[in-house]
């Protein structure tokens, strides 16, 4: 998951407006465990992974309005949640996830 | 998160430090806590004990939630013996987050190209070692069952505080290599330490099964600690 944090790295050097999105609770089967980052950039490009994919597009999509307002926020996905890309979690579990802009200078 | 917050983060991996980022989820503001500084802070008690669990928490204080991440050292393999086991093992170890060193005198075996993706070091593991400076996060596994290589090894590891420490060989091996452990000075708590036969019993046929159980055991080591170590040996 630390790697995520070094490829965060390189993209900002490359100029890239960038996101960070880190799962800090789970409750149930969660697929990914607390800690779990994924990255964003402006153009909707990722890596890495926050469940096993089945809420990493509405992650993404918040990512970028992150990256444009430059406000961090907290998301939450269940299995009912509307906003779960298509299924939410199949697997029946919760998790919340922050996402934060990563900024070359500045910020808190 | 700011650059300087990054750089620090990416400095505490690189130098094997244990951090803590403090992030208080309504603003984003964040702060790191080094070990040292963990005694001052004001979730100094979670952080102190996220270091020993490895678990990262969400603790509320008057200004609201805060996520307390721990950012321990990556995970590291040490591989005495750059065996068919290994060539199993270290793949596996790789995809579950360790970072692989594999050592084996003999040049013939220890080739950049058997082992993909991991450190291979052509040298006496008693030469290399010292220089690793094996820590909390290393688990060690001694595979060649060649007492002039595993043994000097396994020694080192006994010193060290590493979580897990496997050496492959039979029962009667285990009990040879045990007589001779004594015989070198090591007592009988350092020697319980050792996990051998190597693996959970699961029944493993071949490389490739022996490697599932050698992960399976060293996952239980790092998760359940030392317990998890006791509850194998309890059962057979």
């Amino acid at each position: 998951m630390h790697d995520v944090l070094f490829a965060a790295n390189d993209w900002l050097q490359q100029g890239r407006k960038v996101a960070l999105a880190t799962v800090i609770e789970t409750w149930g089967s969660a697929p990914q465990p607390v800690g779990s980052r994924l990255l964003i950039d402006r153009d909707g490009d990722f890596l890495g992974s926050v469940s096993g994919g089945c809420v990493e597009g509405a992650v993404i999509s918040e990512a970028i309005d992150v990256i444009d307002s430059g406000n961090c926020r907290v998301l939450e996905f269940g299995v009912a949640d509307e906003t779960a890309w298509e299924v939410g979690l199949a697997c029946g579990g919760r998790i919340r996830i922050f996402v934060e802009a990563l900024d070359k200078a500045g910020q808190p | 998160m700011n650059s300087e917050t990054l750089q620090r983060l990416l400095q505490a991996q690189r130098g094997r430090e244990p951090v803590a980022m403090v992030t208080a989820l309504h603003s984003g503001a964040q702060r790191i806590v080094c070990a040292r500084q963990a005694a001052d802070d004001e979730f100094g008690a979670v952080i102190v004990d996220g270091f020993r669990s490895d678990r990262s928490t969400v603790q509320s204080n008057a200004a609201g939630e805060h996520f307390v991440e721990i950012f321990n050292p990556k995970l590291r393999l040490i591989v005495i013996g750059a065996v068919h086991i290994a060539q199993s093992l270290v793949p596996m170890a790789t995809a579950a987050g360790y970072q692989v060193s594999v050592i084996d005198p003999r040049a013939a075996f220890a080739t950049a190209e058997r082992f993909p993706g991991a450190e291979v070091v052509a040298e006496w593991p008693d030469e290399v070692l010292p220089g690793l400076g094996l820590d909390a996060r290393c688990g060690f596994v001694a595979l060649t069952h060649d007492p002039k290589i595993d043994d000097p090894a396994l020694g080192l590891a006994l010193q060290s505080d590493c979580f897990y420490i496997g050496a492959l060989g039979s029962r009667k091996t285990q009990a040879a290599r045990r007589e001779r452990l004594v015989a070198a000075g090591f007592a009988d708590a350092a020697l319980a330490r050792i996990a051998g036969p190597v693996g959970l019993d699961i029944g493993a046929r071949g490389a490739p099964e022996i490697a599932i159980s050698i992960m399976a055991e060293m996952t239980m080591c790092l998760r359940h600690g030392g317990a998890g170590h006791d509850i194998r040996r309890d059962d057979r």
